[in-house]
């Protein structure tokens, strides 16, 4: 009876946790063949360059700032300041949103300058990717909304194994779309 | 039984099969196992889920070769009448001038494209290592189920979905997709390319983005299962070479399968937004297409065959770790070079994706490019070659027994050598410049990974029958099943080669217009009959399967094998969560097979005795 056990102790890592970061490689694979492509491709030429708009920077604030805010908001979990916890929660989801706005903005202002999907290869890398990245992020709201949903519970307030697994689970997938997103920006900014 | 409860609680807290003791009154505990559509529609028991993958893949298997048959109709015998097929096929059968029936061109390429989308990804990729991986990881690596069953029914049905979709295709009218199973563009991408590259595209891209988020699914959970969920004192070094396998090929569909997604989105972009990822000066009909310029196809091919040259293992992995495992309790002996067989499989894994361009030698690519593939391409024989080695050591000087299982797992080790053999040729550039897609590539690859792959499949079936259905195959059957098999398959495959020397082109329709390749019409003919043959000794092993299934010699022995593997302590039949009581735990590796003078195997459970020293290290 007791080797279930001890088996588990020494076991460092959740399995859960182990399965999200096997299902990050899978994506982190999606998006570097999806950068290579991107770089073999400018290489051949005929490559349209333009600026990436604006709004993309405070897309970026908004997503980092998102992440803090949900990193500080799972210490106080931990903690046990709940109402903090909340607070917290919140703000980070509604960053989050603000981040898919300042995406939709930003493709709007390359619509603007007549930089649609179609006109070269070079703008429909760009919204592919960053469209396939918001479509990741838009995952990481809905898993957010469910922590929101369980969070205004009131026995969520008692601080367990269980739940902390669940909100690390889902922060962890929101710290990686947001750091994926930093390294698309940079990527982009580089390539220029 | 605290920890059982526990294990449960890890499982959903589902299905409590030994009723026999009365723990916790969970309540959604009974729902899974409540009614027939539970326990075994929507089941989360890993050896369930197993079934549902072999059974729908046998499915496909039908349908799958049933096509080739069709298409090797018209190669063999052209000029006969096909018009008897018309109640079944319909418009795709056309009535030419002479009033004879013969199979429509598209029609053609639409069955080309389908039976090696079908074989390849649905029966050998998910029909193999969807079946086998879940239902040994759990019960060899001494797991209650999966890290997440939830994870692991998903990635059934969204394989199942993966199907309808493609089934569905078939009834369009203006065909399923037919520009072959690696869809390049432009025939992927422009409707005004061919029928099959209308809807019938769109739908194939659809079926295959369900099939990756499966095998994703399936992947995570197989590589956590095994790296998180094995029993007490079953270090990586005392698993069997089948885990070792699962693993591998997990973790290669997990870092190929979403390459080839974002392969396939950029060609649904293309299809749909009117982006030109891969299109470049494109002419249809002799009418320029001005405004789809810019892109490679070239880009497709490299994305593609990231994956595509990854996956060929991802399909013969599997069959080498069913292979290894049976060879090895059949003859009776150790697994030769135990720790070689796990690092020739890491050293597979690792090459594979290095070799990718092999594939590409003749689409353009640099020449000097070519030269470094052409080097890593090459070196994959070394570790295939240790495997090899290792397995005939294995039966060398065994007590073999000839049974079914282990007559197909010999198969396999000979479609391997011959099939592998013929990679070498094709591995050097200079040598494909003449074999590239003709016959010689067709014969190769089916040899070395269609037959072989099923070969593995079939050994794995009879040998792991008992333990998925408490009764056993019957072994005469099997052995019709395996010579007819076997033999059938030698005399397709084999002329194959002769034809490609000749540079006989692949995926043509007819040769009646080419002087120097009509000759060998007799050839195909002959090709066509061994493959009708081999077809119907196939007939033979369904109808033993699923007669065993109920009507089967019963199982009676725990083990009846003799092995020395976990899976074989669980009861008959067991439910789910495997063992009733305590998990097993493990004190030695899994190949104590006639080490000792008095005990003829010895099983992981047993400890090691008093300065024994445990094997493999
Ligand atoms: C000694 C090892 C091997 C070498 C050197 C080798 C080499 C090659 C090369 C160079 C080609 C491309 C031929 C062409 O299109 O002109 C090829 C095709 C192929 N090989 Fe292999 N191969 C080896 C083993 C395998 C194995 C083990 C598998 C599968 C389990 C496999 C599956 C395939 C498939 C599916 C194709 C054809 C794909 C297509 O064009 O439709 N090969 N092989
Ligand atoms: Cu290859």
């Amino acid at each position: 009876m007791n080797n279930v056990m001890a088996s588990r102790k020494v076991r460092k890592i959740h399995p859960k946790k182990f399965a999200l970061w096997a299902g990050l490689v899978s994506i982190v694979m999606m998006f570097t063949a999806l950068t290579s492509a991107y770089i073999v491709r400018r290489a051949g030429g005929a490559w349209y360059e333009f600026d990436l708009p604006d709004m993309f920077i405070w897309s970026t604030i908004a997503i980092i700032l998102s992440s803090t805010a949900l990193h500080i908001s799972y210490k106080s979990y931990v903690g046990e300041q709940h109402k903090k916890f909340k607070r917290l929660l919140f703000l980070g989801c509604f960053l989050g949103l603000a981040f898919i706005v300042f995406q939709y903005l930003g493709w709007q202002d390359l619509l603007a300058q007549d930089i649609t999907i179609n006109r070269n290869p070079s703008s429909s890398f760009l919204y592919l990717i960053t469209g396939l990245h918001v479509l990741h992020v838009v995952g990481g709201i809905g898993a957010l909304g469910i922590v929101v949903i369980y969070a205004r519970r009131k026995k969520h307030q008692v601080v367990t194994e269980s739940r902390k697994l669940r909100l690390e689970l889902v922060f962890t997938y929101w710290h990686f779309v947001d750091i994926l997103w930093i390294y698309l920006f940079i990527f982009f900014l580089v390539q220029q | 039984m605290a920890d059982i409860n526990i294990i449960e609680e890890q499982l959903h807290g589902h299905d409590h099969h030994d009723d026999g003791h009365d723990h916790h009154d969970d309540h959604h505990g009974d729902k899974y196992q409540s009614s027939l559509v539970d326990s075994y529609l929507f089941s989360m028991d890993h050896k369930n889920i197993a079934k549902q993958f072999l059974i729908t893949g046998m499915f496909w298997a039908v349908i799958g070769s049933a096509m080739s048959i069709l298409f090797r109709l018209q190669l063999g015998f052209p000029d006969a009448d096909l018009s008897w097929l018309q109640p079944l096929l319909g418009g795709w059968i056309e009535i030419n001038e002479q009033g004879q029936g013969v199979l429509a061109q598209d029609f053609y390429y639409a069955l080309v494209t389908m039976h090696g989308t079908i074989i390849v990804f649905f029966v050998l990729t998910a029909g193999l290592s969807g079946t086998f991986s879940n239902l040994l990881i759990p019960l060899q690596i001494g797991a209650r189920d999966m890290a997440s069953p939830l994870m692991n029914m998903l990635s059934y049905w969204f394989f199942f979905l993966a199907g309808v979709v493609l089934f569905i295709s078939l009834f369009l009218n203006t065909g399923p997709f037919s520009g072959g199973w690696t869809a390049y563009p432009p025939l992927s991408e422009l409707p005004q390319a061919s029928d099959g590259s209308k809807a019938g595209a769109t739908m194939w891209l659809l079926s295959l983005v369900f099939f990756v988020v499966s095998v994703l699914l399936g992947g995570i959970n197989y590589i956590t299962t095994v790296l998180n969920m094995r029993t007490k004192g079953m270090s990586l070094f005392r698993m069997p070479l089948t885990i070792w396998a699962f693993l591998v090929t997990a973790i290669l569909g997990l870092l190929s399968f979403p390459v080839i997604a974002s392969g396939f989105f950029m060609v649904l972009f293309d299809r749909s937004l009117g982006t030109s990822f891969f299109l470049n000066e494109i002419f249809v009909a002799g009418e320029a297409l001005t405004d789809r310029v810019g892109g490679s196809s070239l880009l497709y091919q490299h994305l593609f065959w990231f994956l595509g040259h990854p996956e060929v293992y991802i399909i013969i992995l599997p069959a080498m770790g069913i292979v290894s495992e049976v060879l090895s309790v059949h003859s009776r002996k150790p697994i030769f070079g135990y720790k070689a067989m796990v690092f020739s499989i890491l050293a597979i894994g690792v090459l594979s994706f290095l070799v990718w361009a092999h594939h590409m030698y003749m689409s353009g690519v640099n020449p000097f490019i070519s030269n470094i593939f052409v080097l890593f391409t090459l070196i994959i024989a070394v570790p295939s070659a240790v495997k090899v080695f290792n397995w005939i050591a294995t039966i060398w000087g065994g007590n073999l027994r000839f049974n079914s299982a282990s007559l197909f797992s010999i198969g396999f080790v000979s479609m391997f050598i011959s099939g592998g053999l013929t990679g070498i040729f094709l591995g050097n550039s200079v040598v494909d410049i003449q074999q590239h897609d003709t016959y010689f590539v067709v014969a190769h690859f089916h040899v070395v990974m269609g037959v072989a792959a099923f070969f593995g499949m079939f050994a794995g079936v009879y040998h792991w029958f008992p333990r998925m259905f408490g009764r056993f195959m019957n072994e005469t059957l099997g052995k019709i099943h395996f010579w007819g098999t076997m033999i059938s398959a030698y005399l397709v495959f084999g002329p194959m080669h002769y034809l490609g020397m000749a540079g006989v082109p692949r995926r043509y329709y007819s040769f009646e217009y080419f002087e120097n390749f009509s000759q060998f019409d007799a050839m195909n003919a002959f090709i066509t009959i061994a493959a009708i043959l081999g077809f119907l000794f196939q007939v033979v092993f369904i109808v033993n399967f699923f007669y065993s299934i109920y009507r089967g010699r019963k199982q009676t022995d725990m083990n009846p094998w003799g092995a020395t593997t976990l899976e074989w302590t669980a009861p008959i039949n067991a439910g789910h969560g495997n063992w009733p009581g305590e998990i097993p735990e493990v004190h030695r590796w899994p190949y104590d097979l006639s080490r000792y003078e008095d005990e003829e195997f010895v099983m992981q459970t047993v400890p090691l005795k008093e300065g024994e020293v445990d094997g493999g290290h």
